[in-house]
């Protein structure tokens, strides 16, 4: 019997108290925000959207190879010696870099590919509201050259190359030294990694 | 159909010969994969007579992303993401638990920093698990205003490893040999607001859930796990320490730092119930989270100055061999089994999962009981799907 | 009364009648449903440090309308499993039986659908339609789940039926009448005068019942909760276990039907308890209508204090529901045979005992 009313105030009891504690939150300012109209403030090193900076880029591939999905594709042409390409901070850069696509919808967002590069041109933004209709959409290429221009620096390159050749065949041929097999010009470097 | 039909007649027709003379049926009742309350995809298929629980059958694969397999094509450092992905609640430890097997194969000793940090990072974690694991237990229960006051205060925890590591759920933090970044300049204050600012929290969850008569009527008694049961099972973490077997790696085989810091490691003592019941593994996880507040207050004080990332090797390649190495994941324990054949990327990773492991006692538990009670027993085992599938 | 207005306006009872009928669902139950379902999600979001519905309207006020708008637009699924006839028969069931119980409801002196001298008798009656309903829904939806939310409703509300009658016996025993009507206007005056305190009456009795009509309440707000499904008696469509329940299978206007009865039908029994034990739509304080010598304010006044009255249990209800776990379908019939009508039927009769006093 003592059981029986032990068991009624302990259950009135306990629901006051609740109840105490659910009514005092009914006063407490709400700790949410009206999302789209008030933004959160983030943190400095929010890890958000990728964003490479084709300035600074020298196509190193090491940024492709840390990541661990292969979504970054990083494709180059190397650079004549009479271009003068430098990043920022005045490094001299060997190559055009003519593709340079991260697909988002595969990122995983570690970071991995931002703490290998040489120049740090590759970093996480606080950019969070991409979506996309489309998943083609969400392929984002950072290369500044238009096609046009990759077209004019792979024939740039081929024609250099090619008298590049000449050039050696001919030497080749002035001095009757043991002749080397021409190397036959590779119109492209690319590199690809997956 | 009509063959299922003729099937289950004449099964019908066995249980009359056997001659209780009714004609009666078990009923087979599909719990999941799309249900509110098994966690994730976890499908349980439940034989009932009526609302008792005669059989559980639970059901897994729903979230198979071939983690270990993953791992043999990736190297040494990308394979850490990957461990985020497992626990998705617990996703620092994952990666603490990695980063300990990986040295301990490669043989290098971190410096101190990095160990008080992973620590005070690991115990965060450990906190922020375990409200999402009463939270959510107060809404399996059937109490929805628990589960926000808790998600409210993870969310603090969250902001803690946003402003460190700038993710909130999968950090890749923790890597083999150091850390990704060092600690923010606030962090140590902010660290030491959310120990005092959590502290009263704890009694106010104690007062609106912990001591609620209908929620102590709804878990005590309930789902008992013997002590004997539950090492034959190998059950880990707090199911097994909440029937009343002391048992925690951070003390019994200590790795890190953790010997360092003075803590309890409480046990299921049948405050309301029997020992070994929901209400217990409930409870001890209040009183992990009180223990985790204690160790965060001991190193956040003692954090040596030093280097984070001086450790880390350029190229991981450790030599031929394997390593089994454990930690006191928020669940359980996580044990990482890696084999090295000298090349970049492990011959093999195998992980031995606590969200796994305890999910095989359910069938043992449920027996007997209600289809209400089977909500109370999976939320009080607390299974993440991401890691029992992995 | 507002029947003789419309009759003389229309000449015809028909119009009258009808007119009579559906002025409480129109002007009372639907934007009621509509304002409490609002009301839900603002106590619920404020208890949990949320903001809840912001956009549609102030605060969200017209959230509701919208959701209600979205419901109409959407297909109304029937999957092929389904027994037709009886699941398109549900929710017009359970609603009819809530809509019914509006009947006997007193809003003022001015309007009652109907003054039923057995009004309350009524109510409880009327209420047992909606058990018919759910049933129907549950087993008509082919659905293990719906099944089972429904025989756990129909054993619930029947069960807590008990405590409910032993409750009211005990008022009716006191009173001498089963009219809400009559019952509202004898406890008129002031806030003493409530059956909570003790009635109209005066005296050594009124005191010693006081203690014993608190637990008479306690009781039957118990009971109601459990009979309106809610927390924690809310097993029928407990979210975690059964999905929810009954109406899993519902989608569209159908669903709004269960969802809008829901509502209504805790008003309903708010209402029931408030003219039971708090005066029904009798003010605590005296009319202003009396004092300026205004008779036709009085009837707005008490339709004032009337639904006033009814949204706080509303609201308590509420408070309850976000503040509570839910119990176990054994637990449940545990507390209302163990527990409820023993304490009812003890009650009953202490109070004739202090009524003979």
């Amino acid at each position: 019997m003592r059981e029986y009313f032990k068991n009624i105030w302990a259950a009135v009891f306990t629901v006051l108290v609740g109840m105490k504690v659910t009514f005092k939150h009914l006063f407490v300012p709400a700790v949410t925000i009206q999302y789209p109209d008030v933004k959160p403030k983030l943190p400095e090193r929010e890890r958000n959207r990728l964003y490479v900076n084709m300035d600074d880029c020298i196509g190193c591939d090491q940024c492709a190879r840390a990541c661990p999905l292969g979504i970054i594709n990083i494709e180059t042409v190397k650079a004549l010696p009479t271009e003068d390409l430098k990043t920022s901070q005045g490094r001299k850069k060997a190559l055009w870099v003519t593709n340079f696509t991260i697909d988002f919808a595969k990122c995983c967002y570690c970071q991995l590919c931002v703490f290998p590069c040489p120049t740090e041109c590759i970093y996480m933004t606080d950019v969070y509201e991409f979506s996309e209709y489309e998943r083609e959409n969400l392929i984002y290429n950072f290369s500044t050259l238009t096609p046009e221009e990759i077209e004019q620096k792979k024939t740039n390159l081929s024609l250099f190359e090619a008298e590049k050749a000449k050039e050696k065949a001919a030497k080749s041929a002035a001095a009757p030294a043991p002749a080397k097999p021409v190397p036959p010009a590779a119109p492209t470097e690319t590199k690809k990694e997956n | 159909m009509s063959i299922e039909v003729e099937e289950k007649i004449s099964k019908l027709t066995e249980v009359q010969k056997r001659g209780n003379g009714l004609r009666t049926e078990h009923m087979v009742l599909n719990m999941g994969p799309q249900h509110p309350s098994t966690h994730g995809v976890l499908r349980l298929e439940l034989e009932l007579e009526g609302e008792i629980i005669k059989k559980v059958i639970p059901h897994i694969g729903y979230l198979h992303r071939c983690f270990e397999k993953h791992a043999e094509a990736m190297t040494y450092p990308q394979v850490v993401p990957y461990t985020d992905r497992m626990d998705y609640l617990g996703a620092m430890y994952n990666e603490f638990g990695y980063a300990v097997a990986v040295e301990k194969l490669l043989g290098i000793q971190v410096p101190e920093r990095v160990d008080y940090i992973r620590v005070i990072m690991g115990e965060l974690q450990r906190i922020a698990s375990h409200l999402v694991a009463l939270g959510t237990y107060g809404l399996d229960i059937g109490a929805f205003t628990p589960f926000l006051y808790c998600f409210r205060d993870r969310e603090k925890i969250l902001n803690l490893f946003e402003i460190t590591c700038g993710a909130r759920l999968l950090y890749n933090y923790i890597w083999v040999g150091g850390l990704s970044h060092d600690i923010h300049p606030d962090f140590v204050r902010l660290t030491k607001e959310f120990v005092t600012y959590f502290k009263p929290n704890i009694k106010e969850l104690n007062d609106l859930l912990t001591n609620n008569k209908i929620f102590i009527d709804r878990t005590a008694n309930v789902g008992v796990l013997p002590k004997e049961t539950a090492i034959n099972y190998g059950i880990s973490g707090p199911n097994l320490r909440a029937s009343g077997f002391k048992w925690d790696i951070r003390k019994d085989d200590t790795y890190s730092v953790y010997n360092k810091f003075d803590f309890d490691i409480p046990v299921g003592q049948g405050l309301m119930g029997t020992v070994g019941d929901c209400w217990d593994r409930y409870y001890l996880r209040v009183q992990e989270m009180e223990q985790s507040l204690r160790i965060i207050e001991q190193a956040i004080d003692q954090i040596p100055e030093g280097d984070v990332s001086s450790a880390i090797p350029k190229r991981i390649k450790p030599p031929v061999g394997q390593v089994y190495s454990r930690v006191e994941n928020p669940r359980g324990e996580l044990g990482y089994f890696i084999i090295s054949n000298g090349g970049t990327s492990p011959f093999r990773v195998k992980v031995k999962g606590p969200s796994f492991v305890n999910l095989g006692i359910m069938d043992e538990l449920s027996r007997g009981h209600m289809v209400a009670d089977i909500i109370a027993i999976l939320g009080s085992i607390d299974i993440v799907l991401g890691e029992v599938d992995r | 009364m507002t029947y003789d207005f419309f009759y003389k306006l229309f000449g015809s009872q028909v119009i009258a009648a009808i007119i009579q009928s559906l002025l409480p669902l129109f002007v009372f139950i639907l934007p009621f449903a509509l304002f409490a379902v609002w009301l839900e999600r603002k106590v619920s979001a404020h208890m949990q440090d949320r903001l809840g519905p912001m956009r549609v309207g102030w605060h969200g006020w017209l959230q509701t309308v919208a959701d209600i708008l979205k419901l109409i637009q959407k297909e109304d699924i029937i999957a092929t499993a389904n027994d037709k006839p009886l699941f398109n028969l549900a929710p017009v069931l359970v609603f009819v039986g809530t809509y019914a119980a509006f009947a006997a409801i007193p809003f003022t002196s001015a309007f009652i659908g109907s003054n039923l001298d057995l009004g309350v008798f009524f109510i409880v009656a009327v209420s047992g339609f909606v058990v018919a309903g759910i049933l129907m829904a549950g087993w008509a939806s082919n659905n293990k789940y719906s099944l089972l939310g429904a025989m756990r409703s129909a054993a619930q509300i029947i069960s807590y039926e008990i405590p409910t009658v032993m409750v009211i016996i005990t008022i009716v025993m006191i009173t001498g009448t089963l009219n809400l009507n009559t019952l509202s206007q004898l406890q008129t005056g002031h806030f003493w005068n409530w059956m909570i305190f003790g009635g109209p009456v005066f005296g050594v009795s009124k005191f010693l019942m006081i203690p014993f009509m608190i637990i008479s309440f306690g009781i039957i707000y118990i009971s109601t909760l459990a009979e309106v499904n809610r927390t924690p008696f809310d097993i029928p469509e407990a979210e975690s276990e059964l999905v929810s329940g009954y109406h899993t299978e519902y989608s569209g206007m159908k669903f709004a039907m269960f969802f809008l009865a829901e509502y209504a039908n805790m008003f309903a029994v708010s209402a029931i308890v408030t003219a039971l034990f708090f005066g029904g739509y009798q003010s605590p304080i005296g009319y202003i209508g009396h004092l300026l010598g205004l008779p036709w304010l009085v009837p707005i006044e008490q339709l004032f204090w009337f639904t006033a009255k009814g949204l706080f249990f509303v609201f308590v209800q509420m408070w309850l529901r976000w503040t509570l776990p839910r119990l176990r379908v054994d637990q449940l019939m545990t507390a209302c045979w163990k527990y409820l009508i023993p304490i009812a039927f003890a009650d009953l009769i202490i109070i004739g005992l202090i009524t003979l006093i």
